[in-house]
């Protein structure tokens, strides 16, 4: 009988001890991040145990260091500047690097690692002269040469960095040095604080390139010594920038310290920055709400509504424009008279403003507001002479002409139209805007239904053409026109609407090649007066960045790449800073007003 | 029973591998592929990024390759995770969904085991009726609504615990709570029904008529007997807890595997897929195993063959 009872004891044990067995392997010195984080979030533990009390202990931590917590996307693929290519890992590279050039807080260039920089005459050759004194986050010297090894990295086949080309494709050199060759690259170091630039063309916008994450020097020995791995680790992350990866815990955060070597150390107000890896906007919210993080990018969108007025949420636009791909080469989309129909037939501002709860902007050109002309205004003020090219505030006389062009495309009153498909993922907004496009073409007759497919699938699906409508998106790398307007190029690799227009090809390949910034600029004029003309695409919205900021964090600012600059920031008691606050929202009031 | 452990753990062997080859051939079948962006990066980077990672060969010989490598523990590179090696995520993510995993599992049996064993022998009266609502709730309602409940009032409206993150013991209530929430009350169910069988049993009457002292009949005679559907029930049910939740722990920032299944699979990142399916299926088939070998400790008349 007593053994009975002991088996059976054994049996619960067994089960039992399993799931002990699972948890006890767990706190394994080296393989166990989140026991590790214990003692860095020592920081937050502070905040953690009197949660219920005092939660602003996310700022100010125990030791008295500042801390800035916040939260811009989950864990980023990669922070190696050559690899990435996600908006999120920029913002972190550009607090932890430091390109030739930065941006300033009004868009403009301004010395970085460099402290000159100069063009010749023919636009070819580009010579910076770098800082006195430049240092890695280590402590060991920076020179020109290490941004000739990390240039050349960014060409290697072996590396593959998606923007090689984007960068540094107009550099002479540059297709053997993707072929293997890397030696090829004209990017010399001719000393220590020297560093020339060949193009093979001229490129007005190279400097806006110089300040691109990609182009972050990285530091070959350590790179050389961990590969690809070198990047996942903070041991081996040596940087540049204001600030240096002291800790990463994959899913749960990165924690920058303020670098000592930066040359500007001392304008640096922080002693770090922790980027919380969260990826649910429900989470992130509730961290914001209990103060655990003062700086949220991922708001829920069911939250918005009760949002507005609120003077810690903020709208600011970013260069990017949510717009419909119509495949040209498929009938009856070859037909630009369908085209410009069915793109008319669209209630821009019901889109932007109800749909998509404000968060967007009414579309009426394809290049928006924050893209720079060639004489540094702004490209959409000298559009179509200073108008709109499509009056979004109309929209009664917009569907009449609408209902005009498809009648004289022959298909009057959507007679004949056939029914069309229109695919999308399902994400953000785009499901709410698909909906609405069977709403609002019904209006011209036509029959239009809609195919939702995972996003994997859908990329490469709408790359190769399979489809007949859908949506598309694009947000800007630098603020030259042409970074979004050579999407139109009949041989662009994201043309998905295989637009082919020679007129078009023509105007882009002229900005390409004139040095003269008043021919380029008309050039570039040209070549979107085309596409709205012939409806190459259906621009609907622009894209516009919202978050949710604590009045507590003061210096900040956002660009319109869709960066938080937070380098300079600081973490006040919150008192002073709300006026500031207070005037932003006011003036944002004011600006949606105008919108409107 | 050593011929039969040997016979199991050789159709494991089996079992794993064929999870891995329609794992394998499946998932590249699957339209999309790894290295694809809203910004189509050149083809020339496309084709130097599948030259890397091998992704340029047949899909027979990718095949082969794979399976060698792993058979020598080798499970490649993350595609996606640049610079991370499929082990380095399974080992860094494992233990932290293990952990929050594994106590889940405890409590729901602390808790399961002994409010089904009342709600049967109050079968009938008010308690075993309260148990069943509390129960027939924990089934009905999904995890992501109870991780969104907790979190918005003890997290944020009552701030009684810190919403994110695994930094102290306060942060494991609220996932705990929200993984074994489902699980407790299945097995508070099970544990009811199978308890209710065996109490009708004539052996039980037998035993009281012998005067068996109450506690000894519950513990000795019916939970024995009752208690197998549950351990059934627990082996695979231990293997996915383990191995993390992505909804829990998505809503508490947790750093566990559970998001990798999903991620890997959205991201085309195949190397990772197969690292986690095989990781997975490997568990479930060693639970199987135990849970067979427990069958015979609990219930020595089950013959294994």
């Amino acid at each position: 009988m007593k053994k009975r009872v002991v088996s059976l004891l054994l049996a619960a044990t067994m089960v039992f001890g399993l799931t002990a067995c699972g948890g006890s392997d767990a706190p394994a010195a080296d393989s166990a991040p989140a026991e590790e984080s214990t003692d860095a979030a020592a920081d937050d533990a502070a905040a953690d145990d009197t949660a219920g009390e005092e939660t602003d202990a996310a700022a100010e931590t125990a030791t008295g260091e500042k801390i800035l917590s916040v939260q811009v996307g989950p864990d980023p693929e990669t922070i190696d500047p050559a690899l990435n290519s996600a908006v999120d890992g920029g913002n972190m590279l550009l607090h932890s690097f430091e390109c030739l050039l930065a941006v300033d807080e009004d868009g403009k260039l301004i010395p970085g690692q460099a402290e000159s920089w100069e063009t010749s005459e023919d636009g070819l050759t580009w010579t910076f002269t770098l800082r006195d004194g430049l240092k890695w986050s280590d402590g060991s010297d920076l020179t020109a040469n290490d941004f000739v090894y990390s240039w050349k990295r960014v060409c290697d086949p072996m590396v593959a960095a998606p923007y090689a080309e984007t960068v540094l494709g107009m550099v002479e050199g540059f297709a053997e040095a993707v072929g293997g060759d890397l030696d090829a690259l004209k990017v010399e170091a001719t000393d220590d604080k020297t560093l020339v630039v060949t193009l093979s063309s001229p490129c007005s916008y190279f400097g806006s390139l110089a300040a691109f994450a990609t182009l972050s020097p990285v530091q070959q020995a350590t790179v050389e010594a961990n590969g690809d791995a070198w990047a996942t680790a903070a041991e081996t992350y040596i940087s540049n920038g204001p600030f240096y990866v002291s800790e990463w815990v994959p899913g749960s955060h990165i924690l920058m310290s303020k670098n000592p070597n930066y040359w500007n150390a001392d304008a640096i107000k922080l002693d770090g920055i922790k980027w919380n890896l969260i990826e649910d906007a429900g989470a992130s919210y509730g961290a914001y709400q209990t103060g655990e993080v003062l700086f949220i990018k991922d708001v829920p969108t069911e939250e918005i509504p009760s949002l507005e007025g609120n003077g810690e949420f903020f709208v600011d636009p970013i260069i990017g424009t949510y717009y419909l791909s119509l495949n040209t080469q498929k009938e009856p989309f070859d037909n630009p008279l369908v085209r410009k129909a069915l793109s008319l037939a669209i209630d821009r501002e019901y889109v932007a403003g109800t749909l998509m709860q404000g968060t967007y902007t009414a579309a009426s050109n394809f290049m928006g507001p924050g893209w720079i002309d060639t004489d540094g205004s702004q490209f959409i003020d000298n559009a179509n002479g200073g108008q709109p090219y499509i009056d979004t505030t109309n929209h009664d006389a917009n569907l009449e002409e609408a209902k005009a062009l498809l009648e004289e495309a022959g298909y009057p009153g959507g007679e004949g139209f056939p029914s069309i498909t229109y695919s999308t993922n399902d994400a953000g907004y785009h499901k709410v805007v698909a909906e609405y496009l069977q709403q609002a073409w019904a209006e011209l007759g036509i029959d239009l239904s809609v195919e939702i497919v995972e996003w994997a699938s859908f990329t490469p699906m709408r790359r190769n053409g399979d489809y007949e409508s859908s949506r598309n998106g694009w947000v800007g790398d630098y603020s030259d026109p042409s970074n979004m307007l050579d999407l139109l190029y009949s041989t662009n690799g994201n043309n998905d609407g295989k637009f082919n227009n020679a007129e078009y090809d023509a105007a882009m390949e002229t900005s390409r090649t004139t040095l003269d910034a008043a021919e380029r600029s008309e050039a570039l004029h040209t070549a979107e007066d085309i596409l709205m003309e012939e409806a190459g695409c259906i621009p609907v919205a622009y894209y516009n960045d919202f978050w949710l900021q604590s009045p507590k964090i003061t210096g900040s600012w956002h660009s319109p790449y869709g960066y938080w600059y937070f380098m300079y920031a600081d973490i006040t008691d919150g008192a002073a800073a709300a006026d500031n606050a207070d005037a932003d929202a006011e003036a944002e009031a004011a600006e949606e007003a105008d919108a409107e | 029973m050593l011929k039969y452990v040997a016979k199991r753990i050789l159709l494991a062997i089996v079992t794993i591998w064929a999870v891995a080859t329609l794992t394998f051939f499946l998932m590249n079948m699957v339209p999309g592929g790894p290295f694809l962006s809203e910004k189509a990066i050149s083809p020339q980077a496309t084709a130097a990024l599948e030259a890397k990672y091998g992704l340029d060969k047949p899909l027979m010989q990718r095949y082969v390759t794979y399976m060698t490598d792993a058979l020598h523990g080798d499970f490649g590179d993350s595609l996606k995770q640049r610079g991370r090696t499929v082990m380095s995520i399974i080992k860094m993510k494992f233990p932290v969904s293990a952990r929050v995993g594994g106590i889940s599992v405890l409590v729901s049996l602390c808790l399961g085991v002994p409010l089904g064993c009342l709600a049967a022998l109050k079968r009938g009266k008010f308690l075993d009726s309260l148990i069943s609502v509390v129960s027939t709730c924990g089934i009905a309602v999904p995890s992501f609504v109870v991780c969104t409940l907790l979190l918005y009032t003890l997290g944020v409206n009552l701030r009684l615990l810190p919403t994110m993150g695994l930094n102290g013991w306060k942060n494991y209530i609220m996932p705990v709570i929200a993984l074994s929430f489902y699980p407790t009350a299945y097995i508070m169910r099970l544990m009811r029904s199978s308890m209710l069988d065996v109490l009708g049993q004539d052996y039980m009457r037998t035993a009281k008529a012998k005067g068996v002292a109450g506690f000894w009949i519950m513990f000795k005679h019916a939970l024995r007997n009752a208690i197998l559907p549950v351990v059934t029930y627990v082996g695979p049910m231990l293997a996915y807890t383990v191995t993390g939740s992505f909804v829990v722990e998505k809503i508490f920032v947790i750093p566990g595997l559970g998001g990798e299944f999903i991620g890997a699979i959205g991201g085309r990142d195949y190397t990772l897929i197969m690292g986690t399916t095989i990781f997975l299926a490997t568990l479930i088939v060693i639970m199987n195993v135990i849970v067979d070998i427990v069958y015979k400790i609990v219930d020595p008349r089950i013959k294994l063959k």
